[in-house]
């Protein structure tokens, strides 16, 4: 089963596959704006999407290269963005900085300071684990069952530790209520929104700079795709796995702050919660390819949020998986899958 | 007194102990035989229990504010068919097992066929499906509120006090069929093409043999054992609710009970969950940060983790037996966990 493992980080989309996507989201686009489905869920889904994009891109690079499912990915956004409830909520105010409600947004600057940190500290969580753990497993060469199986038990061990730190309640951001930017068609945006989308913008077009442009990014790319070739063309593909962690643990520290700030609460399981529609946007947009998990998330997340409409709002995540396993069905190697 | 006291404790912790010994068996002809990564299974146990709670609890009482429809009061039904030995709980347990294989032959035959890592994926979007709907379909099981009307096996035996070393012979006497049925499953011609599959399933399907259908009917065999431990549990605690199926009671300690015993062996399965079970309920009496559930919580994470680097065969390993007919085979290297 192993080497059927066929991913890549090649760019251009399969051009069916490219349409279908577009197509469908004209569809919903002229649904929204018939009123057949509310505009107002089919933004709120974007925004959602957005931040399961930024987790499931590196749940997608760490699956494409690693060869693994990385179960802990939720719990690495959890612990990103506790580790900002810190650095907001107890570090920062110590030295004097508890700017609060900057511009329209409901939190300040320090918020520029705490998610660098939640990054920094993830990143180092992510080689750390690394080095004590999978590296190891890696010599062994146990199959990407027992990899991922390991996982569990970090994802297990990191959500006990957030419990044991922070207690299992909800918390929050230090924040200011803001007023919400009132659209035609009673789209109502709150303007954390915006500047969600933005930091996603900006790391999804540094991260394609770096995988084409950069001669690690590339050796990621070559690494994806066959990493045996990879390693005889002289590439250091233990470098490549490191810079394949610090990348992803990175975004899933990103995505962990941005999903605090958007649902405005903290809790435990909220990283462990999130899992299904990672994977979800990952099986969809193809393992290993970034572009596709993003893609993917955007329709999960427009998808459960327009559920919504109908369905009791509970069964979101239910609805992430019901469409992953449709895809499992119909093409599991995703929407952008490219044929072997 | 106080011998009484703690003898009493010690049954109760008995019986969870064998109920979570019945599930380990179940992963490990999952995980341990056939290398199936099931991470959900607390969609099968909350299945098991809510099947086997809504048989045999009474017909919904409007005034009660139950707010589920159906309660299939099996005691009553069966009324003289229970032969004085409550025949219902029979019936019950093997209702539970049977929708529980049920479910596997559904999940199953949809993502078996693909990589083995996508069906932990799927198992635990399941295990949530389960508990999401569970919590928020009134009708079908009175929601948050739970089931709270289970009745219990050979209740009229014993007074209630010494009920529960009543139950512990049950269990006990559930945990020993269960436990020579999967050893000789296991060591029967149909467990060894399912040992084949786990190591080399190329080498399997290169055999002749039908890897997919193999791997279903263990998937099935394990859920089906996995209802079956839900159902005792339902009848032990005699209350169900969607919170009793937390991932980490239900899903992560069995992880950690089976990977400690030994995967791959059904001894080191059930020593697994007494020592784990031992560890948890015994570290409650801990001082100080030592009992928090949530640094309890850390160390069965770590548990995994440590077994898997030290110990990937935990403390008894999988037994070396090719056939009950075949000479002793070489030492061999222990196999990657």
């Amino acid at each position: 089963m192993a080497g059927m493992r066929k991913t890549s980080l090649r760019l251009p989309f399969h051009w069916t596959a490219g349409y279908s996507v577009l197509l469908g989201l004209v569809v919903v686009l002229i649904l929204a704006f018939t009123s057949v489905i509310k505009l107002e869920l089919v933004v709120n889904g974007l925004f959602l999407g957005t931040i399961i994009g930024l987790g499931a891109i590196g749940l997608s690079l760490v699956y494409g290269i690693h060869g693994f499912a990385h179960i802990a990915h939720g719990d690495f956004m959890t612990l990103g963005a506790y580790t900002s409830l810190f650095t907001l909520g107890v570090f920062l105010p110590r030295i004097g900085l508890d700017n609060v409600g900057l511009g329209p947004f409901t939190f300040g600057y320090p918020l520029f300071i705490a998610l660098p940190l939640s990054m920094l500290f993830l990143v180092a969580l992510a080689i750390g684990l690394d080095k004590g753990i999978y590296s190891r497993l890696r010599r062994r060469g146990v199959s990407s069952v027992v990899m991922a199986m390991t996982s569990l038990g970090v994802a297990i061990a990191l959500r006990g530790l957030v419990q044991f730190v922070w207690g299992g309640g909800t918390e929050q951001y230090p924040r200011v209520s803001k007023d919400f930017y009132q659209l035609p068609m009673g789209v109502r945006i709150p303007p954390d929104n915006l500047f969600i989308v933005a930091l996603t913008v900006i790391m999804v077009v540094a991260l394609y700079l770096f995988l084409t442009r950069t001669r690690t990014g590339k050796a990621m790319r070559a690494t994806s795709d066959n990493a045996e070739l990879a390693r005889v063309t002289g590439i250091n593909t233990e470098h490549v796995l490191w810079w394949t962690w610090a990348i992803s643990a990175a975004l899933a520290a990103t995505a962990g702050v941005l999903l605090a700030v958007f649902q405005a609460q903290l809790f435990p399981i909220m990283g462990w919660r999130f899992l299904i529609p990672l994977f979800a946007a990952v099986i969809l947009g193809g393992i290993g390819n970034p572009w596709g998990a993003l893609i993917g998330a955007l329709i999960i997340g427009v998808s459960s949020e327009v559920s919504t409409q109908w369905l009791n709002p509970a069964y979101k995540t239910v609805i992430s998986f019901a469409i992953m396993i449709v895809m499992l069905l119909l093409r599991p190697r995703g929407i952008f899958g490219v044929r072997d | 007194m106080e011998f009484q006291g703690i003898l009493n404790y010690l049954v109760g912790f008995a019986i969870m102990a064998v109920i979570y010994s019945i599930f380990t068996l179940g992963l490990n002809v999952h995980w341990g035989y056939t290398g199936l990564f099931n991470i959900g299974v607390a969609g099968f146990f909350a299945l098991g229990a809510y099947t086997s709670a809504l048989l045999t609890t009474a017909t919904p009482d409007p005034l009660k504010f139950e707010d589920y429809i159906f309660g299939g009061n099996l005691p009553a039904l069966l009324g003289v068919f229970n032969l004085g030995i409550d025949l219902w709980f029979l019936v019950a347990l093997l209702g539970a097992g049977a929708v529980c294989g049920l479910m596997a032959l559904i999940i199953g035959s949809v993502t078996i066929r693909l990589r083995g890592d996508y069906l932990a994926i799927v198992t635990l979007g399941i295990a949530e499906s389960v508990r999401y709907i569970f919590l928020n379909e009134k009708w079908l099981a009175n929601g948050s509120k739970g089931l709270y009307r289970i009745p219990k096996y050979l209740g009229d035996w014993v007074s209630p006090q010494h009920y529960d070393y009543l139950f512990l012979v049950v269990v006990l006497i559930v945990l020993v069929v269960i436990y020579v049925a999967v050893e000789r499953t296991i060591k029967s011609p149909w467990g060894r093409v399912l040992k084949a599959i786990r190591e080399d399933e190329l080498t399997a399907a290169a055999s002749g043999k039908n890897v997919f259908s193999f791997k279903l009917q263990s998937f099935m065999l394990g859920a089906f054992i996995m209802g079956i431990g839900g159902a005792l549990y339902a009848h032990n605690i005699r209350f169900i609710d969607p919170r009793t199926f937390d991932p980490l009671l239900a899903t992560f300690i069995i992880w950690a009970m089976l990977m400690v015993g030994g995967s791959g062996n059904n001894k080191g399965a059930i020593l697994g969950a007494f020592t784990v079970w031992g560890i948890w309920a015994g570290t409650q009496f801990l001082p100080g940060f030592l009992s928090d559930p949530n640094f309890r919580f850390i160390m069965v994470g770590l548990l995994i983790v440590v077994v898997i680097l030290l110990r990937p065969g935990g403390i008894l390993g999988e037994e070396r037996k090719i056939s009950a007919s075949a000479a002793p085979p070489n030492k061999v290297a222990p196999p990657d966990a």
